[in-house]
């Protein structure tokens, strides 16, 4: 029998990228929901019967208060349970833009399990800690940026969201609060050990940037991350605004016949995983 | 009780927003600050302990990788080296993260709060005098009609942070002694009462009323004042106009302005894919066989005059509702704005009282755009932005929105018995009298007698009411919605139930707060609100759905089949209308106007050997040079559907000709979106700018690739006030240029707007805005694969001059760099632009064109320059290769003369011959070659080098003005 991937986007107040995540994933032959969270919380869907969480792009909930947080809150506080439960099963998850400042706000990026002294249970590896170990704030340019950016990919990662894929791609971001900052050097240093830095800015040869290609002042120029098992992925630029060709910025300039953009194989990968795997 | 918290940033971290706000500082000339710190200050009422207080702060409103908080009891104490000033909200005004903070704090478990304020502290450093600190306050920190300074314990904690409730009396019905009232007593009434009706108009209410036998209650006033208003019954394009152009010229009756020129160039051309013009809020062209497209275009200018974030924010948000409400709900899908500034170099002394500066209208404006359009996840995709010192007291703010609609859902219908359901933010005090204001002149009085008529938006509310509805609309669980917008619930209720009439109880409307008096509720324009019909047996269903998307919505009444408007507060009726009164009832009045060509000064050109200075003028004035800075803070591409972005070529900065999006991810079909603006031209004559516009956005589309035959116009007028002569005179000429071209293209007008009264009262003397329209075209792209941008390709490849150059320097960039306005304004001669655009259309399809720039401000110098630095390559150019038919044959005028119907292309070599036949009868010549070498070479009628500089220097300076 072949499995068939089922993919829920999550939604709520503010949310803003879930048709396009959506498209991306169905593409590849997942049958994608876009839930809200509501319908979560009150059981009416359930987060075990899918195979891939996808947190996409947006402003959820105005990002009043700092960008992602109310959602993360509710994430941990009322789906606690439901998320450990998919992680341990070995299931995906994908952040974009907001929805990996969503993640790393509700401790579950980088996932790292530092949770002493928080009075919860000691975590798993790759499981919520309830406690950040990292943020995304504010651009040093203190404004939204909408532009394109290179992208170097880590070659030696347990990230299972982005084997196979070129050494460097081009994205767009669309932020203003995407520079991440660990919480200090320890949680850098098993980052960098561990291989879960998957993106860095660089620039259009592969060479360390400066702004804008860095366009927010990341430490050591860090785009994206993932957990220490590699399913979890949270990025701030959108491999889903380069699914197709001509979203490319100077498409009309390319001799490209390839349907797909740069950021497809993402999706691809993640749909791939599912039916190997699970 | 009340918890106060202050977050700031731990040290040794860039504290980015500090950095902003300094750099405002010392744009405004103070010098002496060396560092600004901002700390976000929150204040937290309700039953909450200690502990329920740390843990909002550790797990909600601090994030301790990079804050700290700590509990205060007032603002902080003033230190040796520094200075603090806090800035709050003042009491009414929304506080814009009030409502998820609160949602915050419940999600944690912590039931007993009940009110939550923000402020924002701003810690300088350096020595500042008292006026310096007044200035920073006034100019860059806050905006007196919103915000306040703290400048006591009292205002840092009160004792509550709820608005007090107006004591509960009883409440009476206000009757308004209408049936006795002398002539000078009605025109008191309608200004003291800010109705901004003239004498005819109330003394029509008065003969109804006698006709009823009783006066009206004050409510009945007001909502007729609304419907009558200008804003939103266009009397001046629907009423009677005498019209002459000259002094001696003979007069002309209009009947309706709109019914004669833009409404008739719509019913002669009978266009079938016109799906549903003029009547619903936004225009309705068909798309493909699932969907159509909408598309409407709204001015907010009075709004952004006196609060520019909050003016363009709502402005934004109201047009997207035009969207919501078009037929049966359209999805937003694209955005476009367009603003006219005075120039941001404007010195202080000029700025009249009561008027912000054009930097600060400018940034307001800006991000105002930014946040609404973000938030809501919808790409705001092209825009222009012009400057001009006429606009000093009176910004244009042009907010656009294009929708998908499924095929079917283009219509409504209210059914007799239908529920009164409103959805939606709440209703509070916010835009009192906006419809009746926007329907005057400002004055520097009008920033304090109108400031309930500015408001800040809330684009989270709007965003869910969007995904709420949408799915509503695919389950068919109404039959008819609209927006509020002007006039609020008066309006939109008032022209759902304009043939069934509807009975409404105001205290059913969800409130903000407390003590609202019933005209308030009825009248009040609070964003985020939209009216749908509902029946009965769907109800239950409706009110399911969007609460689980967390969205209020309400019964409000009912539409009844009396005919009558009737509502009631509190049991009590407290009006009773007749709505065929209320809709028809306005008299007609005959308005004059009278055109008179203005007296212009012929140009006078001087014998430059070089040119390449004017060049760089040109790309360094205002209206030409980069927008980069403010499109780049605009997401254009969230939803994915972007196909030509406003930035394009090989470093994603060279500025693109229409935008194009496809709509249906992985579909070929998409839409073009383009506009044409120019008011120089305007000021020479509005009929030539009418037709250079539709021509400037017409042929931006055929620069993509768009389809002439696709082609929906919406017109934007912003003028003076009607009711002076010379004002309504240009404005009748200006349609008629519209009437014109539109219909010599072929291309229908489907919906528009206008924006009268734009003038500025300022020490006695009336300040008008020149006469500007806006025009907005959509265009259908029938396969995206097959669109052309503006960068230069290749080198090697052939660039043509398509289209002739005629001596037409007025009203040029040209000229303006010179002071001068010139007489010979560029005129549309339609056969060969008709001709020109199909032969162009046939190109693409075919293939033959590698890159495409339309010439407009700054004539085929600019056009040429954008092309090569956008694709980092250069030209060598031949003057006296270009097509031209003027008397003067001089270098200056051919190379910027801003002449219509116009393209630079760039052509294979290959292809050259395919493409020459394909343009044969329309006038083309080759004037240059691409180059790999960056140099930008132009050879003047002798074959003499007039102009030579590299290209990266010409982009610099193209980008410098607005970095």
């Amino acid at each position: 029998m072949i499995k068939i991937p089922k993919v829920l986007v999550l939604r709520t107040a503010g949310t803003n990228c879930n048709e396009e995540t959506a498209f991306a994933f169905s593409y590849f032959g997942a049958v994608v929901d876009q839930v809200h969270i509501n319908e979560l919380v009150s059981g009416q869907k359930n987060l075990k019967d899918y195979h891939i969480l996808a947190l996409p792009g947006g402003f959820s909930y105005g990002d009043d208060i700092a960008s992602g947080r109310i959602l993360a809150n509710e994430l941990r506080l009322k789906l606690g349970a439901d998320l450990q439960t998919f992680m341990a099963d070995g299931k995906l998850i994908l952040g974009i833009c907001n929805g990996f400042q969503i993640l790393v706000k509700a401790g579950i990026l980088p996932g790292l399990g530092s949770n002493e002294g928080t009075g919860l249970p000691a975590g798993r590896q790759g499981l919520p800690a309830g406690r950040q170990e990292a943020t995304l704030f504010h651009n040093d340019s203190a404004k939204f940026e909408a532009r394109w950016v290179n992208l170097s990919v880590a070659q030696h990662t347990p990230c299972v969201w982005t084997k196979n894929m070129d050494t460097q791609i081009y994205l767009p971001v669309a932020h203003g609060e995407g520079k991440f900052i660990p919480k200090d050097s320890v949680i850098l240093d098993t980052l960098k050990k561990q291989g879960q830095i998957v993106f860095h800015y660089c620039t259009s040869n592969g060479m360390v940037p400066s702004y804008p290609d860095n366009p927010n002042g990341s430490t050591e120029h860090i785009a994206g991350i993932c957990d220490p098992t590699g399913r979890v992925l949270g990025l701030m630029p959108h491999p889903e605004r380069h699914f197709l060709n001509h979203q490319h910025p100077f498409w009309t300039r390319l001799d490209k016949k390839d349907k797909l953009g740069e950021g497809a194989r993402i999706f691809e990968n993640g749909i791939n995983y599912v039916k190997d795997h699970l | 009780m009340i918890w106060r918290v202050e977050i700031k940033q731990k040290s040794g971290l860039l504290d980015s927003a500090g950095q902003a706000v300094l750099k405002d500082i010392a744009d405004l000339g103070i010098k002496t600050v060396s560092k600004v710190c901002v700390v976000a200050v929150y204040l937290l009422e309700g039953n909450v302990s200690r502990e329920e207080a740390k843990r909002i702060c550790e797990e909600l409103l601090v994030d301790s990788i990079v804050e700290e908080y700590a509990f205060t009891l007032s603002a902080s104490k003033q230190s040796q080296d520094h200075h603090i000033i806090e800035i709050a909200y003042n009491p009414g005004v929304m506080d814009p993260v009030e409502a998820s903070t609160i949602k915050g704090i419940r999600d944690l478990g912590v039931l007993g709060i009940e009110a939550v304020r923000t402020a924002k502290q701003y810690h300088l450093y350096g020595v500042l005098g008292e006026k310096d600190i007044e200035q920073i306050t006034s100019r860059v920190l806050m905006n007196k009609l919103i915000q306040h300074a703290i400048k006591s314990q009292a205002q840092s904690i009160p004792t509550t942070l709820m608005l007090a409730a107006a004591p509960k009396t009883k409440f009476d019905v206000v009757v308004v002694e209408l049936l006795k009232a002398t002539d000078k007593d009605l025109i008191r009434l309608s200004s003291q009462g800010q109705l901004y009706l003239n004498l005819n108009e109330m003394k029509a209410i008065q003969a109804h009323f006698k006709k009823e036998g009783r006066n009206p209650t004050d409510i009945e006033l007001e909502t007729v004042a609304q419907t009558w208003s200008e804003h939103c019954n266009h009397k001046t394009f629907r009423g009677i106009i005498r019209y002459r152009e000259g002094k001696k010229g003979k007069a002309k009756i209009i009947r309706s302005l709109f019914k004669t020129t833009i409404a008739k160039v719509t019913y002669d051309l009978k266009k079938k894919w016109c799906v549903s013009v003029f009547h619903d809020n936004a225009g309705v062209i068909a798309f493909d066989k699932d969907f159509h497209v909408c598309f409407k275009v709204e001015t907010h200018n009075h709004p952004s005059a006196l609060e520019p974030f909050g003016g363009a924010n709502t402005g934004l948000g109201g047009v997207i509702r035009d969207t919501l409400g078009t037929g049966l709900a359209a999805k937003p899908l694209a955005n476009t704005d367009v603003f006219c500034f005075a120039p941001p170099t404007t010195p202080e002394g000029d700025i009249p009282t009561g008027a912000l500066h054009p930097k600060r209208v400018m940034k307001g404006v800006v991000s105002g755009v930014r946040d609404y359009g973000n938030k809501m996840g919808i790409p705001t995709v092209n825009g222009a932005i012009l400057f001009d010192p006429h606009f000093i007291g009176n910004p244009l703010v042009f907010c656009g929105n294009v929708g998908l609609i499924p095929v079917g859902k283009e219509k409504k219908k209210v059914q007799k018995g239908d529920l009164i359901v409103a959805v939606g933010g709440k209703t509070g005090r916010d835009g009192i009298h906006g419809a009746t204001f926007s329907s005057g002149e400002l004055t520097s009085e009008s920033e304090t007698v109108s400031s309930g008529a500015v408001q800040i938006g809330n684009p989270i509310e709007e965003k869910k009411v969007l995904d709420a509805l949408l799915k509503a609309r695919d389950k068919n669980l109404y039959t008819a919605l609209t927006d509020c917008g002007a006039g609020g619930f008066s309006s939109a209720v008032g022209e759902m139930g304009l043939e069934t009439g509807a009975r409404v109880d105001l205290d059913k409307a969800p409130l903000k707060y407390q003590g609202l008096n019933y005209t308030e509720i009825w009248i009040s324009e609070s964003q985020e609100r939209m009216v749908l019909s509902v029946s009965p047996s769907k109800i239950d269903e409706l009110l399911q759905l969007f609460a689980v998307e967390n969205v209020e919505a309400v019964v409000l009444g009912e539409f009844t089949g009396s005919g009558r408007l009737q509502l009631y507060f509190q049991g009590h009726q407290v009006c009773d209308l007749d709505m065929h009164f209320l809709h028809d009832g306005l008299p007609k009045i005959t308005k004059e106007a009278l055109y008179l060509a203005p007296t212009l000064k012929a140009d006078k050109l001087f014998n430059e050997k070089d040119l390449t200075n004017d060049l760089c003028d040109a790309l360094s004035h205002f209206n030409v040079a980069s927008k980069e800075s403010v499109i780049r803070v605009y997401d254009h591409e969230v939803q994915g559907t972007s196909v030509i972005k406003p930035l394009v070529g090989i470093h994603t900065d060279g500025p693109s000709d229409a935008a194009v999006i496809s709509p249906r991810l992985g579909f070929k079909r998409g839409v073009a979106i383009s506009n044409g603006i120019n008011i120089r031209f305007g000021m020479i004559d509005p009929l030539w700018m009418a037709a250079s516009c539709i021509d400037e956005a017409i042929r931006q589309i055929i620069a993509v690739g768009g389809t002439l035959d696709r082609i929906a116009l919406l017109d934007n007028f912003c003028w003076g006030n009607p009711d002076k002569e010379d004002r309504l005179g240009s404005l009748v000429r200006c349609a008629q240029g519209c009437y014109q071209a539109a219909k010599a293209f072929g291309t229908p007008f489907i919906s528009g707007k206008d924006s009268l009264y734009n003038e500025y009262a300022h020490k006695g003397k009336s300040l008008a805005i020149p006469g500007t329209i806006l025009i907005s075209a959509i265009g259908i792209v029938e396969d995206t694969s097959k669109v052309v941008t503006m960068d230069l390709k290749k080198p090697g490849n052939s660039i043509y001059a398509v289209g002739s150059t005629f001596d037409e320097l007025g009203g040029s960039i040209y000229l303006a760099n010179k002071d001068q306005l010139g007489q010979n304004v560029p005129v549309v001669r339609y056969k060969t632009a008709m001709k020109t655009y199909q032969a162009i259309e046939k190109a693409v399809k075919s293939g033959l064109i590698t890159s495409m720039h339309d010439i407009s401000e700054g004539g085929i110098a600019v056009a040429l320059a954008e092309m090569a630095f956008a694709g980092a390559l250069g030209v060598t150019a031949m003057t006296k290769d270009v097509p031209y038919q003027g008397k003067r044959r001089r270098e200056d005028v051919i190379l910027f003369s801003e002449s219509n119907s116009r393209f630079l292309v760039e052509v294979d070599p290959r292809r050259e011959k395919a493409f020459k036949a394909t343009l044969k009868g329309v006038a083309h010549a080759k004037v240059g070659i691409v180059e790999a070498t960056p140099e930008l070479i132009v050879y003047g009628l002798k074959d003499q080098v007039i102009m030579n500089s590299n290209i990266f220097d010409l982009k610099t300076i193209w980008q410098a003005p607005l970095k």
